[in-house]
């Protein structure tokens, strides 16, 4: 069972914007689109452990402040050429609330893992 | 005996509900139809035509008097049922009791009023019933009258549009970012923002009513940031909540709305309730299609049969003449869902598809909604589309076009419009083609004007020839496009943003027709740009669309903290600023403090949520920021001058003092730096500066395009000066051809090279009008570029608190 921790509103983040979050042990970077959907990654680029939650987001992804890589909300992985993957958290919106919980699967391992996820 | 069955409420819910149960058991029930509204059941969702006068309330009554006789119905219409007492099963009202077997509860929802001061004048209405289209009439009788209407969504728009039509000024005050937020994604609420204005009517987005204002009725409305509208009437179209006072105080079980299960029932057997009054599984309903579904459910369940309430998906159409806007499902994506966006800037068309698991999620037209049927149905229907979803955006006529990458144009008729602009049709182009043997675009260009004029149908018109030719196309555009979001090169994308006079991001994405929903870290940085360059004091900087340390107004370094740089005029500073730098260093265990190439001081190592306290510490002493983290003005360099040096020439350090003084805080293409040496020994480098300044015995001489980094380059010599009014003159007229005319990222050095020196010198030497003009230009954008931004993040609470990070609540 997952145990969701409420961390603020949709207003505490910016559109196409981020925000850190330090909870679970690390620093998780929140994201929020244009579009208002909220994605939360480790904030540590998988190259030069970047603070994700300072770069750019637009589409579904975010572009490292440091060399710009760009990484994928959805997946977590680094959009080619680059090759990387930071960890993922699971996002839920209750309304405007926002809540935190586990770490996901890797997307490889989910795929794999089939309908159980 | 006939069961006894009392509907509260004479609305749409309960007259098709009624209608149901007449149909499938005449003569089951005596009915008593109980409504506040002194008339009985009408089209409410087609007010907004009467209110524009398209339609008269006659022809929305869907039950007249007749109806209701023929079918038994005690109508009871004006008379509002003050109270149900469930033990005795009666309903109260002022004129006495009502005996029920059946209750059904029907009271729709009420609009809701903004608590704000002055709501309660006259003046201040809804927009829910014929009395309040009976009041606008009336408003719009007075000739130029003022109507104001907050609230943006479906039915604020409608009353807007409905007033305009009755001949009020009509403005629109809007919370959210873009109009219909709930209906529409950014890009189609700004085309939709721009095609009510384009009508003369204003809008004002993130606007926060304030007040209503007004001595004996409503005269202005007063927003949050202090501007007032004045206004003969105010219309409050800022939501509805479910109307269920009466149901609360019957007990029966209320969240937001009455809830009931499957079958309408309510906590009491005897209770049923449909409509926007109720909440089925913890969703309210404010659309007719699923307030009709329950209707029906509720007749099956009076009459004891089973049925159940499935909430389907819904679409949205907005209901104003010559506005075309389509929503349904969830087009706001979600996760693992993916985008399909079509953009017609000609026609002003958008259309976006919501894909997910190779189904149809969501849809927003705006523009072009002849498809919407189509989209909706693929919708509900799950239809897999893996096969169609490369051609399912051009539409259904065009699904059976060939898959190739020019289907779309290959699909169109020959007198389909290629060029707005000079109204060039596909088959003109395709004539010229071969009658002038044309291979390439200018040669369209030549003979056809097609793409001559904004350019912004270039793309299509490549097209064009690709298809005539087939092989023969040896294609692609000259110029490089920005980044793979565009086929619009830089220099196209500034040429457009002032001959369309766009004037905001998503507006020149949806004007230039760009291929992702908000661009990249590439183009959007390079837009904002622009936009500001071109529209000072108008546009509207977007924060988000800045690289990081231009958002936090400081240097991230390698380990994501950051380096903070205050300015010293000209390199000059005192024991005073001094001594609050190293007060910031100890506060704030700054590790690093080291003295940069540009005559400042760094500190290094900051941590990000120390720096708004950073930056009032050093404001108190008077240091501002340096902007050493932007694409701006970074420093002027100078040497002690005349004033100490004993081969100084002329004040250069006050030289220096005064012109940073004047251009600190632009924005520019890329960093640029000055620097300003007393003597031709040239102490502080100015020879590659972006623009050097070098004192002579008679006067100055301006050097331009140097650069000191990777690739090393002296400035060229520009001109010689004698006044410090020329040199003030000079050097804005040169910032400002820069900022105008280079590319995003690209220093004076490589712009001077493509554009050559003589290029510079025939816009700053050979034409002092148009020198002047430049000067002129950049002085105007100072104006509103001056603000310590160190101040302005450091003082708002709001702004500072961006800088923290948010932390977990743990809830027990």
């Amino acid at each position: 069972m997952t145990n969701w921790v409420y961390i603020g509103t949709l207003s505490d983040i910016p559109k196409r914007g981020a925000r850190k979050v330090k909870a679970l042990g690390c620093n998780v970077a929140v994201f929020r689109t244009g579009e208002d959907a909220v994605f939360a990654l480790e904030d540590s680029c998988p190259h030069k452990q970047g603070p994700l939650s300072d770069g750019i987001v637009h589409g579904r992804g975010v572009a490292c402040p440091l060399h710009n890589w760009v990484i994928d909300f959805e997946t977590g992985e680094a959009r080619a050429p680059d090759v990387g993957c930071v960890k993922r958290f699971a996002i839920e919106l209750r309304g405007e609330e926002i809540y935190l919980g586990g770490a996901l699967a890797a997307a490889s391992e989910e795929a794999l893992a089939g309908a159980e996820v | 005996m006939k069961q006894k069955l009392v509907v509260i409420g004479a609305g749409m819910a309960s007259g098709r509900a009624l209608e149901h149960l007449f149909e499938m058991a005449p003569g089951t029930f005596d009915v008593t139809l109980f409504g506040a509204e002194p008339r009985g059941n009408y089209n409410r969702i087609m007010l907004s035509p009467v209110l524009s006068g398209e339609k008269t309330y006659e022809e929305i009554v869907t039950h007249d008097a007749d109806w209701y006789a023929g079918h038994g119905v005690h109508c009871r219409f004006g008379e509002t049922v003050t109270r149900i007492d469930r033990k005795k099963k009666m309903v109260h009202t002022a004129d006495g009791e009502t005996p029920y077997d059946k209750l059904l509860v029907a009271t729709g929802s009420a609009p809701f009023i903004i608590p704000i001061a002055g709501r309660d004048l006259p003046g201040v209405r809804a927009f829910r019933d014929l009395d309040d289209v009976n009041a606008m009439v009336d408003a719009a009788a007075k000739p130029a009258a003022q109507a104001v209407v907050i609230g943006g969504g479906l039915l604020g728009l409608e009353a807007a549009a409905g007033l305009q039509a009755r001949g009020m000024n009509v403005t629109v005050l809007h919370l959210m970012d873009h109009l219909l937020e709930r209906q529409l994604d950014p890009a189609a609420g700004h085309l939709l923002k721009k095609e009510l204005e384009g009508r003369g009517m204003k809008v004002h987005c993130r606007a926060q009513t304030k007040a209503i204002l007004g001595e004996d009725r409503v005269e202005a409305v007063l927003l949050e940031d202090g501007t007032v509208y004045p206004a003969d009437m105010v219309i409050m179209a800022a939501g509805i909540r479910p109307e269920t006072r009466i149901a609360v105080d019957a007990g029966l079980h209320v969240e937001r709305g009455v809830v009931v299960d499957d079958a309408m029932q309510t906590s009491d057997p005897d209770i049923l309730s449909i409509g926007e009054c109720v909440e089925h599984n913890a969703v309210c309903y404010g659309l007719v299609a699923p307030l009709y579904d329950m209707a029906k459910v509720a007749a099956n369940t009076l009459l004891g049969e089973e049925a159940a309430f499935k909430p389907v998906e819904t679409s949205t159409k907005l209901k104003v003449t010559g506005v075309d806007v389509f929503s349904a499902g969830a087009f706001q994506g979600g996760d693992d869902s993916e985008d399909i966006v079509y953009r017609d800037a000609a026609r002003g068309v958008y259309k976006r598809l919501v894909l997910k698991d190779d189904k149809v999620a969501g849809a927003v037209l705006y523009g072009d909604t002849a498809d919407g049927a189509w989209y909706f149905q693929l919708l509900k229907d799950k239809e897999p589309v893996a096969d169609i979803r490369d051609r399912m955006i051009f539409g259904q006529a065009l699904l059976s076009a060939d898959a190739d990458p020019f289907s779309a144009v290959a699909g169109l008729p020959d007198t389909a419009e290629i060029c707005g602009c000079n109204g060039v049709c596909k088959g003109t182009i395709v004539k010229a083609i071969g009658e002038h043997g044309l291979t390439d675009i200018d040669g369209v260009k030549k003979f056809t004007k097609a793409s001559a004029s904004c350019g912004s149908c270039s793309g299509l018109v490549e097209q064009v020839l690709a298809l005539t030719l087939g092989d023969g196309y040896s294609g692609e555009s000259q110029t490089k496009p920005m980044c793979g979001c565009t086929l619009h090169s830089h220099d196209d994308v500034r040429r457009l943003i002032m001959a369309k006079g766009l004037k905001s991001i998503p507006e020149l994405m949806q004007a230039l027709e760009w291929t992702t929903p908000d661009g990249c870290s590439s183009c959007r940085p390079a837009l904002n740009y622009y936009l500001l360059c071109a529209w000072p004091g108008e546009y509207v900087d977007d924060s988000q669309s800045r690289f990081v340390n231009e958002r936090h107004h400081a240097n991230i370094q390698k380990d994501g903290t950051f380096s903070v740089v205050p300015r010293m005029w000209g390199g000059l500073t005192n024991p005073n600023e001094l001594r609050a730098i190293a007060d910031v260093a100890d506060k704030y265990e700054i590790p690093t403090v080291k003295v940069t190439g540009g005559q400042r001081i760094d500190l290094l190592g900051a941590k990000k949520e120390d720096l708004p306290s950073i930056w009032s510490d050093l404001n108190e002493a008077g240091l501002v920021s340096g902007h050493a983290y932007g694409k701006a003005l970074r420093t002027v360099k100078t040497c002690v001058g005349s004033e100490w040096c004993r081969f100084g020439t002329q004040d250069s350090t006050g030289m220096g003092v005064k012109l940073e003084q004047l251009t600190w805080g632009s924005w520019m293409p890329h960093k640029f730096k000055m620097a300003v040496s007393g003597c031709p020994r040239n102490c502080a480098e100015s020879t590659i500066k972006d623009f050097g300044i070098i004192a002579v015995d008679s006067g100055w001489e301006l050097h331009v395009g140097g650069n000191g980094g990777m690739k090393v380059r002296v400035t060229d010599f520009l001109c010689k000066v004698e006044t410090e009014e020329e040199v003030i003159e000079h050097c804005f007229a040169f910032i400002q051809l820069y900022r105008e005319e280079a590319r995003y990222l690209e220093r004076t050095a490589p712009w001077i090279e493509r554009v050559g020196l003589d290029h510079v010198k025939e816009k700053i030497l050979d034409d002092a009008e148009n020198r002047k003009a430049l000067a002129e230009r950049f002085a105007l954008s100072q104006k509103h570029a001056q603000d310590d931004p160190w101040a302005t993040q450091s003082r708002d609470p709001e702004l500072r608190r961006t800088y923290e990070p948010l932390r977990e609540k743990v809830i027990a």
